[in-house]
């Protein structure tokens, strides 16, 4: 496999040895994305995450998993565990020219093992350690058990998100929760970084996902506090707290064959009074929404309307919606200013003509597989240094066991045997 | 570098509005960085005219939605539609290292700021543009934000009942994702220049940002047809995995029990009913065949304590349940008070009011909120005088010529949701 030139990538030349478990590697696979050396270390026998699904033809093998697969994309793997004297020790000679070690345990976990932070910056007082938990490494919860959806709940960012008649709801059946926790690991991985450029000196860096998961209550402490209002479910729209009462707009509408996105406006808010308009217009051409016809949004006091009138006009505008098809609706929108945009499948966004001419999608080589797959790429672009491409796929259990073990430790053959054996590797 | 700021000295020029864009500035500054927001009084970000509003009165300074992403920044009104409002800016790119943009593609090109024009005035400038299709292809000018974005990137499919119309995502989830990604790319950049001088462009798409937060069933589409499709509160691969109702008004526990020990545990804590001895839930595969049945037995359980006795039981047992707290809760939650999430900074306008900390601590160099965001202009003499080094009779020109804004502009009602 081709290492891409130090200089040809934006992290080319920084290491990572990559303990995260679960949806927590989302974190190492930015870095690994853009050139950084990511070294994922698993148990021997594989890391648990590659038996979480959706498979490889539903085939439910460790080497098939399309969740370790996306998610360890650009990474070497070795095994190793590190609970024994052993394997800690070889951990801890690694630690010494790494730039980063990256972790999801329990807190307290790589203390105990004699391999927290300040056992490492003792070996190498470059290190950043980066520990990414659901509430952080201290605190009345920080040895909580928790999974995604009960993670979201506790950050206060579930309770409204239901139908006004169902139970509160989760963000998709993905790990969002870890996910963004992760994501937003890396990026307080990289302020360490930019630290220890400016002075040598590596740190800590204690990621809470129940923060960044906080950041979807956005002012409703705030509101709270105001106004005592708890909104309770938002459904296919949204509540809004203002003095008079609440008021819902619906942001989802069913169309002829799915639903899309709409929000109409007024006031103040200059584009949605223009999407709101143009709108109308394109109803009226088909001989729909002819009362709204002279409405002018812009005078529109969204702080005064009552429900029962809003509700008239959404209502309006949503049965002229109900007659067109998404592709139909977005056409028109698009050519028109209207904020309006199909709430697409998983197959939609796939064939999303935007993502393509991007160049959003990059084929990653699964020889082992007899076939390359196309994954989601990066969704930044740049200048100046090529464009992103995958260094390679996810590794397969202990890949590179030789290259890191023998080529670059010298252990022998022999000495490999041995700690395969006793289980150290 | 003073103290222990990690990005002191840092300058951003920050002319990205609404969330992303200036996220990423937020991020900065509260490590440190000096950033400069740039605003204009006639045509107000829209997070200034979101409501609820200070005491109900509506103004563009007094709603905290507006508030959000700007912490530690200062602010200034110029309008950039005007040539000199242009030359005042240019001036501000001269002094940064680094300018945001998340204007509709062509925008920032109208005013003479685009990259390249930027490039033009310093050339090892670090330039970041977000928006949520990216600069070029055919959706570029859709104008929508993270709902829109969150919409298209496939989450609302996702989300809600099997049954029903797809959820709305309440907040712009997107609009915590693409950040991150940005903030990674900036700081290598600045790590890059540190090391060769140059500078670099950055074009982010914030839905494809969203996209990699829904890999795995990408993949499983691409390579088994699959569509995803919405299951509620259930996982794939896991039961029991929902919210079920307790004792109070509209209180709500999450469970969720991955593994057989879990299930054990569960079955003691909730006291080992007949129900978890029949055959129909011994297992993982029984479970998932009657998980209607599975839901409402537990339900019958639940309603009979409150969530917070749940979630201690259950943790005590090694059970992962968590309680569904309200942002009445979130503001009183102990965890989030241990990590100081919430930082009260006192605004000019709307007082001593809410804002959100990094998520990350560093054990060397801790962020630090210390500046409420700017009411709009509010840094114009400091801005003006201090950085920028106009003299008195320059921003009295500019002042009389409309270039510098002031409240006298903005709309007259802003009475926004």
């Amino acid at each position: 496999m081709g290492e891409q030139q130090n200089s040809e990538t934006m992290l080319g030349g920084y290491r990572a040895l990559d303990l995260t478990q679960g949806a927590f590697s989302i974190c190492g696979k930015l870095m690994g994305d853009l050139g950084a050396d990511v070294i994922k270390i698993e148990r021997p026998g594989g890391d648990r995450t590659r038996n979480i699904g959706p498979f490889y033809k539903d085939i439910p093998d460790p080497e098939k998993s399309l969740f370790w697969f996306f998610l360890n994309l650009n990474k070497r793997s070795i095994t190793l565990d590190i609970e024994t004297d052993e394997g800690s020790g070889i951990f801890k000679r690694l630690v010494q020219t790494a730039d980063f070690v990256l972790e999801s345990f329990q807190p307290g976990y790589m203390d105990e093992l004699g391999l927290g932070y300040g056992l490492l910056e003792d070996i190498n007082p470059a290190i950043i350690m980066t520990s990414i938990t659901p509430f952080g490494q201290t605190g009345p919860y920080a040895h909580y058990k928790v999974k995604d959806m009960i993670g979201t709940a506790m950050s206060g960012a579930m309770h409204y998100f239901r139908y006004l008649d169902s139970p509160p709801l989760r963000l998709t059946p993905l790990p969002q929760f870890e996910l963004l926790g992760a994501l937003s690991g890396a990026a307080g991985s990289m302020v360490a970084l930019y630290y220890r450029e400016l002075t040598g000196a590596g740190q800590h860096v204690d990621v809470s996902c129940q923060q960044i998961a906080a950041g979807n209550i956005m002012h409703g402490i705030d509101v709270w506090e105001w106004m005592k209002v708890a909104f309770r479910g938002m459904g296919p729209g949204q509540f809004a707290a203002r003095p008079t009462g609440l008021l819902y707009t619906r942001m989802i509408f069913p169309c002829k064959d799915g639903y899309v996105y709409f929000m109409a406006g007024g006031g103040a808010q200059a584009g949605l009074v223009t999407s709101s308009k143009r709108l109308v217009e394109i109803a009226n051409r088909d001989g729909m929404c002819l009362e709204l016809k002279d409405l002018d949004w812009s005078q529109l006091d969204m702080g005064a309307i009552a429900q029962e009138e809003w509700d008239r006009i959404q209502n309006s505008l949503g049965d002229f919606i109900r007659t067109k098809t998404k592709q139909e609706l977005f056409d028109e929108a698009i050519a028109n200013d209207v904020i309006l945009i199909p709430t697409t499948s998983i197959k939609d966004v796939v064939e999303s003509p935007q993502f393509k001419s991007r160049e959003f999608w990059v084929e990653v080589d699964h020889s082992e597989l007899g076939e390359s797959i196309a994954y989601p790429g990066f969704p930044i672009k740049w200048t100046e240094l090529p464009p992103y491409r995958p260094q390679r796929r996810a590794p397969l259990i202990g890949e590179h066991n030789s290259d890191i073990y023998e080529a670059e430790l010298g252990f022998s053959k022999e000495e490999l045997v041995m700690l395969k054996v006793q289980g150290v590797i | 570098m003073k103290g222990n700021k990690v990005f002191d000295g840092l300058k951003v020029a920050d002319f990205a509005w609404v969330a992303v864009g200036p996220l990423v500035g937020q991020l900065l500054a509260s490590f440190g960085a000096t950033v400069v927001k740039v605003e204009c009084h006639r045509y107000p970000d829209m997070i200034r005219v979101v409501g609820p509003f200070k005491d109900g009165i509506s103004g563009i300074n007094r709603g905290p939605f507006g508030t959000l992403p700007n912490a530690n920044k200062y602010g200034i009104s110029l309008d950039i539609n005007k040539p000199r409002g242009q030359e005042v800016a240019k001036k501000l790119v001269a002094w940064a290292d680094l300018v945001s943009d998340s204007m509709t593609p062509g925008t920032m090109a109208k005013w003479g700021l685009d990259y390249e024009s930027c490039r033009k005035i310093k050339p090892d400038i670090i330039y970041y543009s977000t928006t949520m299709m990216g600069q070029h292809g055919p959706l570029n000018r859709f104008a929508g934000y993270g709902l829109q974005g969150a919409a298209y990137a496939g989450f609302c499919e996702l989300t809600g009942l099997p049954d029903r119309e797809p959820l709305t995502m309440v907040t712009p989830y997107t609009d915590l994702i693409a950040p991150q990604y940005l903030i990674v790319c900036v700081i290598a950049a600045l790590l890059r220049r540190r090391k060769t001088g140059k500078g670099m462009y950055f074009d982010q798409s914030q839905v494809e940002a969203g996209i990699t937060c829904l890999a795995p069933l990408v993949l499983d589409y691409v390579v088994n047809q699959r569509i995803a499709s919405r299951m509620g509160s259930r996982d794939p691969y896991v039961a029991p995995h929902g919210t079920y109702p307790c004792r109070g008004v509209d209180r709500w526990v999450a469970i969720a029990v991955s593994t057989h020990q879990e299930w054990r545990a569960f079955c003691q804590v909730i006291g080992e009913p007949d129900w978890t001895k029949d055959p129909k839930f011994a297992t993982l595969l029984a479970r998932k065949e009657n998980e209607d049945e599975l839901d409402r037995l537990i339900g019958e359980w639940t309603k009979d304590y409150t969530a917070e006795q749940i979630m201690a039981m259950m943790q005590d047992a090694g059970v992962p349940a968590g309680v569904v707290e309200t942002w009445e809760d979130a503001g009183n939650d102990p965890q989030l008070k241990h990590r100081e999430h919430f930082n009260f900074l006192e605004h000019k306008e709307i007082g001593r009011h809410a804002y959100h900390s990094p998520a990350f601590k560093l054990s060397k160099t801790p962020a630090e909120l210390r500046k409420a965001s700017p009411c709009l202009g509010e840094d114009n003499e400091y801005v003006y005088q201090e950085i920028l080094g106009l003299s008195d009779d320059e921003i009295a020109e500019l002042l009389a010529e409309g270039a510098i804004t002031t409240e006298a502009d903005a709309p007259a009602t802003i009475s926004g949701l």
